[in-house]
């Protein structure tokens, strides 16, 4: 039974110019799909970004941390070049290649209100284990 | 900051002697009020680039420094090649020569007051600013080519600038040793609409009016006087510059050990400057500052054709353009003997002094000028590079004022709307397209620049000339 700790969820932690994303689940998948979801909330809020468009993420990695810094700079970089927004992520990884679909819509000022483009994920705080009660975690600051 | 783990030299200059795996002590320039609020982690950070292999002398951190990635912002070091010295990409950031350049309006204040808000419009209207903002220059693989071997020297072949501007950019407007093929091509495909663009977070278009002068001579000869209105542009090399600082990170970061570099923060990846590596690092990087070079020469073609449309006839002259987050081979005396030197500044400006051999003619005889910015709703200095700062820190000095709060604490203090509406009380108008990102860079989220600006002046890394006062504020 998958505890409420264990309940996916992303928050933000403190940095002080810019701003940690971490994301948790009772899989790795989840907590890199929740990590995503805080990713996408330090832009703007994920619940208003539209399901229109899908995009397909690979990478893989020699571990599990570059891994999860792998992935989001993929989509850092997929936001940048299609001038997108993500708010849904599915993640399968495997062997850590990770094979992942992003949905969301084009960014709009108006509607978005986007705060700020993020540069990239760094190695600062960055983390990705298994909590003593089981649940992975998955975290890094961005540089915005 | 626990002030008791350094040693006083003198009034504004702290050390962190040589312990553990440090090859050079640590140099915190900073008054007492400013080192205790500095982060702890600034003293970790710049005691981990002291460990640095090839560092020489010590290791720097300006009177804004703050925790960064593992060079703290506001983290000045330099490295011997012959001494099996080393380039960091962490040491550069993610935001590869972002800068400021400020342009002469030939206006006063009386003659812009009245059209403020037509000015501010017109600004908005032309220099793309925000999340998802592109530009209207499409890059195909010859123009990218041409873009990030000539630089700003590129974007006035482009037809966007003037030929006196290039003398007074550092490098003369082009960073030589830049090699293309060394751009990866997801940077390439990063940057390809993105010329011209302002970004976001603290980056930004301000009209200032000069407020105060406190060097009347060096004033007279940057061109400036009390009521005078210039505009500062503060953005860097976009996408591309955060693209190459991603991937080479990530390198360095695995290659470390093929290096037999035993790093204590894997942000400070790094290659001997002699290595493949090293070299590609060094290429590439130089590519993304000819990139932040073009791409504010572009915007300040922009800038000159909008504010024509207000006040027809008035040309904007470049006063300076100065970037913070290089790694750049300089001469410098070490024991007597000039020696050429890799100088990181990661959140720190080059400060050259009277007499220096790459100062363009204008400046020679009183110093480079240096464009300290502010944040939306506080001054911003013009200072100037001093003889004795060479030996303070290699001829470096702050960038600006450095966060003292965190997006999050901003976002919950202060809402973008009554913000731009307090600033307009102030006579600041605001144009952003995020009133999230405005609250996220409130004025009060930042140090107080008059108080770092004070201390590099006072630890005599550089002299205060005059400060600026903001009028408009193109947020990104």
């Amino acid at each position: 039974m998958t505890s409420m700790l264990q309940a996916p969820h992303w928050e933000h932690f403190e940095h002080g110019a810019d701003i940690g994303i971490r994301g948790v689940g009772a899989t790795l998948e989840q907590a890199f799909a929740q990590a995503a979801l805080a990713m996408t909330a330090v832009i703007t809020e994920p619940g208003n970004v539209a399901s229109v468009r899908s995009v397909l993420i690979e990478c893989q990695a020699p571990d599990a941390e570059l891994l999860f810094l792998g992935w989001i700079n993929e989509l850092i970089y997929q936001m940048a070049v299609q001038n997108l927004l993500f708010g849904q992520y599915q993640v399968t990884i495997l062997d850590n290649r990770l094979t992942a679909t992003a949905v969301g819509e084009s960014v709009d000022q108006q509607k978005h209100q986007p705060a700020v483009e993020i540069k990239g994920a760094t190695f600062t705080e960055l983390k990705v284990a298994q909590r003593e009660d089981g649940a992975w975690l998955a975290q890094c600051v961005v540089d915005v | 900051m626990d002030i008791q783990q350094l040693i006083q030299r003198d009034e504004t200059c702290w050390e962190i002697q040589s312990h553990g795996a440090m090859r050079v002590p640590a140099v915190i320039y900073a008054d007492a009020s400013l080192l205790r609020d500095m982060d702890q982690k600034v003293y970790e950070q710049i005691t981990n680039v002291a460990s640095l292999p090839g560092i020489v002398e010590a290791a720097y951190a300006m009177p804004d420094a703050h925790w960064g990635y593992g060079f703290p912002i506001g983290g000045v070091a330099a490295f011997d090649p012959d001494q099996g010295g080393v380039v960091s990409a962490g040491g550069v950031g993610f935001d590869i020569s972002c800068g400021v350049r400020t342009l002469h309006t030939g206006l006063q204040l009386a003659d812009v007051r009245p059209y403020k808000q037509q000015l501010a419009d017109a600004l908005y209207k032309a220099i793309p600013a925000g999340v998802g903002s592109k530009g209207r220059i499409h890059l195909n693989h010859d123009l990218m080519h041409g873009m990030l071997t000539g630089g700003a020297q590129w974007a006035l072949e482009q037809g966007w600038g003037e030929d006196s501007d290039l003398e007074r950019m550092e490098e003369g407007g082009r960073m030589v040793g830049a090699v293309a093929s060394y751009v990866s091509p997801k940077a390439r495909e990063r940057q390809k609409d993105e010329m011209g663009t302002l970004g976001s977070g603290n980056h930004y278009l301000e009209v200032q009016r000069v407020a105060e002068v406190y060097d009347q001579h060096v004033a007279n000869v940057f061109g400036l006087r009390v009521d005078d209105v210039v505009i500062s542009i503060h953005c860097g090399s976009r996408g591309l510059g955060h693209q190459i600082g991603t991937e080479f990170l990530r390198d360095m970061a695995i290659a470390a050990s093929q290096y037999r570099i035993d790093l204590p923060d894997r942000e400070l990846a790094c290659a001997p400057l002699t290595s493949p590596l090293g070299k590609q690092y060094l290429g590439a990087m130089r590519a993304a500052i000819n990139c932040a070079l073009a791409n504010r020469q572009i915007i300040t073609h922009l800038t000159r054709d909008a504010v024509k449309t207000v006040f027809p006839g008035v040309h904007l002259g470049l006063l300076y353009d100065v970037s913070h987050n290089t790694c750049k081979l300089e001469q410098h005396a070490i024991n007597g003997q000039k020696k050429a030197l890799f100088v990181h500044r990661k959140g720190a400006t080059r400060a050259f002094g009277p007499g220096h051999p790459d100062l363009p003619a204008v400046f020679r005889q009183v110093g480079q000028p240096m464009l300290i910015g502010g944040s939306m709703g506080t001054s911003s200095y013009v200072l100037c590079g001093t003889q004795e700062s060479e030996k303070r820190a290699f001829n470096s000095a702050c960038h600006g004022a450095g966060r003292a709060m965190s997006r999050h604490q901003a976002t919950k203090q202060w809402q973008g709307s009554a913000l731009v509406d307090d600033l307009a009380d102030r006579g600041i108008i605001i144009r952003s397209p995020s009133l999230r990102g405005v609250a996220e860079e409130a004025p009060g989220a930042y140090k107080d620049v008059s108080v770092v600006v004070d201390v590099a002046d006072r630890a005599g890394l550089a002299r205060k000339v005059a400060q600026l006062e903001p009028l408009i504020c193109i947020k990104g």
